[in-house]
């Protein structure tokens, strides 16, 4: 029963969902006003919690007003999931990729960062063929970012240092650069002194898929394909099955003849590379200018769509079309319900929580015999 | 004091560790349990020290019935244990060590460690074992971390001791020696429950034997019992101690390791300096107690281990500086010494575990892809011929016994062309049925032509495998001898003692 | 360099004395780097004026004023003979911490001397400021130290720093008592570790996820409940004020140490308490020795009876309560108001203080201390202008923990349980 496995996700969507609805609709000072009368203050708390996901569902996957026109028009808000879901797609296959091999890559940020400098700077610089340029920014990007993620690995293969800490670190170093980057000349507009790249020239940029109008892109049908590419390695190669049994039983692949050094710096090498070009789809694809803030969230968000994901390559597709929704939804929310984009990150961080703690959900709704499993499995500093 | 277990029963699931056990422990006697791996000695044991709770069944001491929810509570009743597996912080002091749990305090509960060395010393002095109560545990050799859990026991007034597989990690040397000193307590009125499978120390120190095949009880007996009564009653059914072997049929040298030297991280050397050769078709068994070099000599020729110096050689090939894959692809079968963390991978299948180190190699893979049909049919094949029993060969390792899973690990190995066996502690925690099965698939090896390094801390099992034995003590090959060398003389050897 | 690699009788060098090895060779070429760039580089110095009044001291320390070359030259020529001493110490096989820490303090002064040519540094108010900023990270280190001492990896302190500096924040501002504010920041920072704890403990899972999620569980709450309340309704529920700071009479006045360390606001004061008894605890009490052994060996602690996860579960709720006291830092001990993820991270720098240091209270103190005067040092310098970019002098505490981690230049070796959920009666 394919259905059940989906039931767990499904249940911890749906008390995230209703946990933050209670935050948005106590918060709100004209529920706080009703007091005194529970009835009413009951009526407005729902009314404000479902006006405020109506605007996510209005900003990320049909808004009738739009339809007025022509019905397909009401699925605009859809090309924002996708270009939203793109780099969290990419983002979140390398952390799932890393994951699969026992590794912890808490550093998808900072190797999205590399990947965007990667390109960026090609897109802006190099004037080249439209095709090629697209491949060469990507390439920039997987370059970059590849040894971002592999230095980690690198690091971890010969001195055992743990890659969670490294990557965090490594995260604000990436940071940090990109903001010394977007003081120096070469990565400014002439003439100007805000932290504001170039725009990349259009011969590199993403052509878009239903016409000018809306912002998706290929990037997505590139994270697609990036998706089932790591499904075929980790499920019919043999470097996936060395990646597996690593991420199993380390001590026992070593006994086997299998190099853990080797798993650990191509699967790091990989999982950046795969981060990295995510900021290149980001970049290539809805953010032409790249700024301080082009990480945005996506490190995190990387983590919460791998885990609802169970680190699966197929499930993080559908995992990040979810929070892209969320995200795209999310501005839609903010600007007509004044409720903050953070409840996004409320939401997220709640199903996480209840998707991580299958017997917590277990005990709430009282269910028995439902299929758990651990994504990752709990490992200390020392392992 | 005495001790009364009346219908212990203790479950896991579907599992039925213990079934209904009555024991009788009575005042100042030592009495053995004796029964293979996994018959449930250990669990029974668990739940007297509190660490397990029964689902049925009632403990009493001194005829009143007592409550032990906790290891607390075993010992305010007087109960101590010695575990199989030292329940020892390394990084603390002797003295910290055995004041942990009940410490005493000075103001502000700042630990009273003064008071502690005393008893320590006092303890130690009567019952004549030295020990130094501010050494660090990891620094102490194994004997006196076994020495320290007794001690333990003893300060907290255990009348009833309980000890664990108490022998596997000493020299026959020390094992008489802790057969003395159970004596030695004894005489001073505390009852000994020793749990062991191994037979000739049951004959020699207990005054009764209790024998539990499969969770059950299945009979009491006096340590005049044979050895062949005592083997029957522990399995169920008649049992043959003997190996039936052929004279050996040497071929030409096959592994040859010369002036082998391997050092740990801190530079601190494990073996040293040790030469030796394996012919084709001959066992050459290293026998010695756990710790003196044995893993890691094991582990060095298929290049497991890191710092190493000297020279390995396979059929004359240099594979000292080898990788593990080449190591294992060049001819050598590697059966490890813990199949759970180093042999299998339990959340893979058996068919995954079956090609672990043949991958990548054709006909299971065709350049990056693995060819799914062959590696199935294959491991039908193999679990028909290793009679590996499994629902399917899709399913899990974890699913399998202990004997099935060292199954996997020979099929596995023993599936490549091999010219030289290396098998570390291969019976270890398996049941008799399987024991014989290892057995005889080593002597087919060796008939077949096979080079076998066998490391063993069973001098049984060493006697009646090898061809020729070498005694491995701190690190280096004491003495080669032939396999008929008594008993008495490989103790001395496995201590140290060189004639 | 041979002296140094070469041995008098023929002897392998074992691991930890390699790393030893690299680290004295790490000292000698940044000591040779400064000699030569700060030293020996620049065409001629400038006057550097160092002061070290800042309040109502005693003794009126003069200011000392120092051509930038002369000093850079003095200090880095100091460096070079603490690494001299330090390979004397090597070769004799007795530790060098003493010269290890002469070898910091002369580099960095030959450091600032340059950097700083034609400035002025007030330097005590630079120490005091650095004591400032390592607030939030002793007290974010101290909970680590809890947590991770009794086996549960606590990534989320930056949760829990922000949690009490929230709610610390908003409860002096509605109350309009810092007091109270203080009071409640504890409770804060110990529901956040609460929940890491039931997680965690109750639940088994992966603790590294676990406070990674609740990092951002409360980044999103106090983000949304920012801009929902705090903004809007600024003056009830953001207006807390700070802690005017206490000088400690007699002590206060000693020149250059008193303003540093006896002259703060409250929170630093508990805070010296707070460090001296996780200190003393750890290693002298018996609570200390059960917290140790179930970080180690939690099968052994359970077989004398010792309740493991009902003591980690404690042990996680306190630290959360620690962090939480040093989130009221950041509302009541600086800015007065809360501002949206105003721990900015810090969290993470006091997890790396807590690993530079080895896991030792003492140790991350220490750490605590040089990351705090690192970005106080950044900040002074951006402000009177330096030839390095202020981006890399804040890199440089993240890189300094990357190679740390990596064990260049010594061993970092965690609690051994840390990290695996225990159950009960088995392994």
């Amino acid at each position: 029963m394919k259905l059940k496995k989906l039931l767990l996700p499904a249940l911890s969507f749906g008390m995230a969902l209703f946990a933050s609805g209670m935050l948005v609709a106590f918060s709100d000072s004209k529920v706080l006003a009703l007091k005194g009368q529970p009835l009413e203050m009951l009526q407005k708390a729902f009314a404000t919690a479902g006006g405020a996901y109506w605007a996510l569902f209005r900003g990320s996957i049909f808004d009738p007003q739009l339809a007025q026109d022509r019905f397909i028009e009401g699925f605009y808000p859809f090309s924002e999931t996708l270009v939203a879901a793109t780099p969290l797609i990419l983002t979140g296959l390398s952390v799932a990729l890393a994951f699969k091999a026992g590794l912890f890559n808490i550093g998808a940020q900072g190797q999205f960062i590399a990947g965007a400098i990667g390109a960026s700077w090609v897109g802006f610089s190099f004037e080249l063929p439209v095709v090629i340029h697209t491949l060469a920014a990507m390439a920039a990007a997987i370059i970059f970012s590849g040894f971002y993620g592999g230095l980690v690995g690198l690091l971890k293969a010969r001195t055992g240092a743990h890659e969670v800490i490294v990557t965090i670190m490594l995260n604000y170093v990436a940071a940090y650069f990109l903001l010394w980057l977007l003081s120096t000349t070469a990565f400014l507009r002439p003439g100007r002194q805000d932290p504001l790249a170039p725009e990349v020239r259009e011969s590199a940029q993403l052509p878009h898929l239903f016409g000018e109008d809306l912002r998706a892109n290929l990037g997505f049908f590139i994270a697609l394909a990036a998706a089932g590419a790591i499904w075929w390695l980790l499920n019919r190669s043999t470097w996936g099955f060395r990646f597996r049994a690593v991420g199993a039983n380390s001590a026992a692949s070593k006994t086997a003849g299998i190099s853990v050094a080797r798993v650990t710096t191509s699967v790091m090498f990989i999982a950046g590379a795969l981060a990295g070009l995510g900021g290149a789809m980001q970049i290539l694809g809805s953010e032409p200018a790249m700024t301080a803030g082009i990480g945005g969230s996506f490190g995190f968000d990387a983590i919460t769509v791998a885990l609802l994901a169970r680190a699966n390559p197929i499930g993080t597709v559908f995992a990040a079309l979810l929070f892209g929704a969320l995200r795209a939804g999310g501005l839609t929310m903010q600007a007509s319900t004044e409720t903050p984009l953070d409840l996004v990150l409320v939401i997220q961080a709640l199903v996480v929580l209840f998707i991580a703690a299958p017997a917590l959900i277990k005990a709430i709704f009282r269910l028995k015999n439902v299929e758990t499993g651990e994504a990752v499995a709990s490992k200390g500093w020392n392992g | 004091m005495s001790l009364e277990l009346r219908g212990i029963t203790k479950r896991f699931g579907p599992l039925t560790a213990n079934d209904a056990i009555d024991l009788t422990v009575g005042d100042g006697e030592i009495h053995a349990i004796l029964g293979e791996n996994g018959a449930g000695k250990s669990t029974l044991m668990n739940v007297v020290y509190g660490l397990l709770q029964p689902d049925e069944g009632s403990i009493s001491v001194d005829g009143k019935e007592i409550k032990i929810e906790s290891p607390l509570d075993a010992l305010a009743a007087g109960i101590g244990m010695v575990h199989q597996h030292f329940m020892l912080i390394p990084v603390f002091t002797v003295a910290e060590n055995i004041v942990l749990g009940h410490e005493k305090t000075k103001r502000l509960g700042i630990l009273d460690l003064e008071s502690a060395r005393k008893e320590i010393l006092r303890v130690s002095a009567e019952y004549n074992f030295e020990i130094d109560p501010d050494a660090l545990v990891e620094n102490l050799p194994v004997g006196l971390q076994q020495r320290v859990e007794i001690i333990r026991a003893l300060i907290y007034d255990a009348k009833v001791l309980i000890l664990d597989e108490p022998t596997a990690v000493l020299t026959p040397q020390e094992t008489d020696e802790l057969l003395r000193n159970m004596k030695k307590l004894k005489a001073k009125g505390t009852s000994i429950v020793f749990i062991t499978h191994k037979l000739r120390e049951v004959k020699e120190a207990a005054d009764k034997i209790t024998i539990i095949r499969r969770g059950k009880v299945v009979g009491t007996a006096s340590p005049s019992a044979s050895q062949e009564e005592l083997a029957s009653l522990m399995v169920g059914r008649p049992v043959s101690l003997d190996v039936d072997k052929n004279p050996a049929k040497l071929g030409g040298v096959t592994l040859a390791v010369s002036n082998l030297t391997i050092s740990d991280h801190t530079g601190r050397s494990l073996v040293k300096n040790v030469s030796f050769e394996v012919r084709a078709g001959e066992i050459l068994a290293v026998a010695g107690v756990q710790g003196n070099g044995q893993s890691e000599l094991a582990e060095s020729i298929v290049g497991l281990q890191e710092h190493v110096t000297g020279k390995i050689e396979l059929e004359g090939k240099d594979i000292t500086k080898a990788s593990v894959r080449d190591a294992l692809h060049a001819g050598i079968a590697f059966v490890p010494e813990s199949r759970e963390e180093d042999g299998l991978i339990s959340s893979f299948s058996i068919e995954e575990n079956l090609i672990l180190d043949l991958h990548d190699l054709p006909p299971y893979a065709k350049g990056p892809v693995i060819s799914q049909s062959v590696v199935s049919t294959q491991a039908e094949k193999l679990v028909k011929e290793f009679d590996i029993r499994a629902q399917s060969a899709k399913d899990s390792a974890s699913s399998l016994s202990g004997g099935n899973k060292q199954k996997v690990v020979l099929a596995r190995e023993l599936s490549r062309p091999v010219k030289l066996v290396v098998a570390s502690q291969p019976t270890r925690g398996l049941d008799v049925g399987s024991i014989e099965f290892v057995h005889e698939r080593i002597i087919t090896e060796r008939d077949a032509g096979r080079a076998v390094l066998l490391f063993s801390t069973e001098l049984d099992e060493v006697s009646s495998l090898a061809d020729r034995i070498a005694v491995m003590y701190r690190g280096e090959f004491i003495a080669i001898v032939p396999a008929d060398t008594s008993r008495e003389e490989l103790g001395l050897l496995m201590a140290g003692v060189k004639r | 360099m041979e002296w140094l690699m070469s041995a008098p009788e023929v002897r392998n060098l074992s691991a930890p004395e390699r790393r030893r090895q690299r680290g004295i060779i790490t000292m000698a070429v940044l000591a040779l780097f400064g000699f030569t760039v700060f030293g020996l580089l620049p065409k001629e110095g400038q006057p550097v004026t160092y002061s070290f009044v800042l309040g109502n001291e005693w003794i009126l320390v003069k200011e000392w004023i120092v051509n930038s070359k002369t000093g850079a030259l003095g200090f880095s020529i100091a460096s070079i003979l603490a690494v001299a001493l330090a390979a004397v110490q090597f070769r004799a096989r007795k530790t060098s911490r003493f010269a290890s820490i002469f070898f910091a303090a002369t580099f960095l002064m030959s450091f600032l001397c340059w950097a700083a040519a034609g400035k002025f540094i007030p330097f005590t108010g630079l120490l005091q400021g650095a004591l400032l900023l390592s607030v939030p990270l002793i007290f974010g280190a101290m909970a680590g130290v809890l947590s991770e001492r009794s086996g549960v990896i606590n990534i989320a302190i930056e949760g829990q720093l922000l949690a009490g500096a929230f709610m610390s924040g908003v409860i002096a501002s509605l109350t309009q008592n810092t007091l109270f504010g203080l009071l409640i920041a504890p409770f804060a920072g110990a529901a956040i570790s609460w929940l890491l704890a039931v997680f965690a403990i109750k639940y088994g899972i992966d603790q590294v996820v676990l406070g990674f999620v609740l990092n951002v569980l409360v980044i999103g709450l106090t983000g949304f409940l920012y801009k929902k309340l705090l903004i809007p309704y600024q003056s009830t529920w953001n207006s807390g004020g700070t802690f005017a700071p206490i000088e400690i009479p007699l002590l206060s006045k000693i020149p250059v140490i008193g303003p540093i360390f006896f002259s703060q606001s409250i929170i630093v004061y508990l805070m010296y308490v707070v460090v001296i008894v996780i200190h003393v605890a750890l290693f002298k009490s018996r609570w200390g020795l059960r917290t140790r052994s179930v970080g180690e060996h939690p099968t052994a602690a359970e077989s004398v009876g010792i309740d493991v996860n009902k003591i980690r579960f404690r042990n996680v709720v306190i630290a959360g309560a620690v962090a939480g006291l040093g989130g009221a830092f950041f509302t009541l001990g600086a800015v007065g108001a809360f501002n949206k993820e105003m721990t900015a991270g810090k969290g993470f720098i006091a997890l790396a203080a807590l690993i530079f240091g080895r896991w030792s209270p003492m140790g991350a103190v220490a750490a605590a201390l040089i990351f705090g005067f690192a970005d106080n040092l950044q900040g002074l310098l951006t402000i009177t202008g330096t030839p390095i970019p202020s981006e890399f002098m804040l890199m440089a505490p993240y890189i300094a923990t990357i190679i740390a981690v990596s064990g260049f230049v010594g061993k970092v070796r965690a609690p051994a349980a840390d990290g695996i959920p225990y159950k009960r009666g088995g392994r």
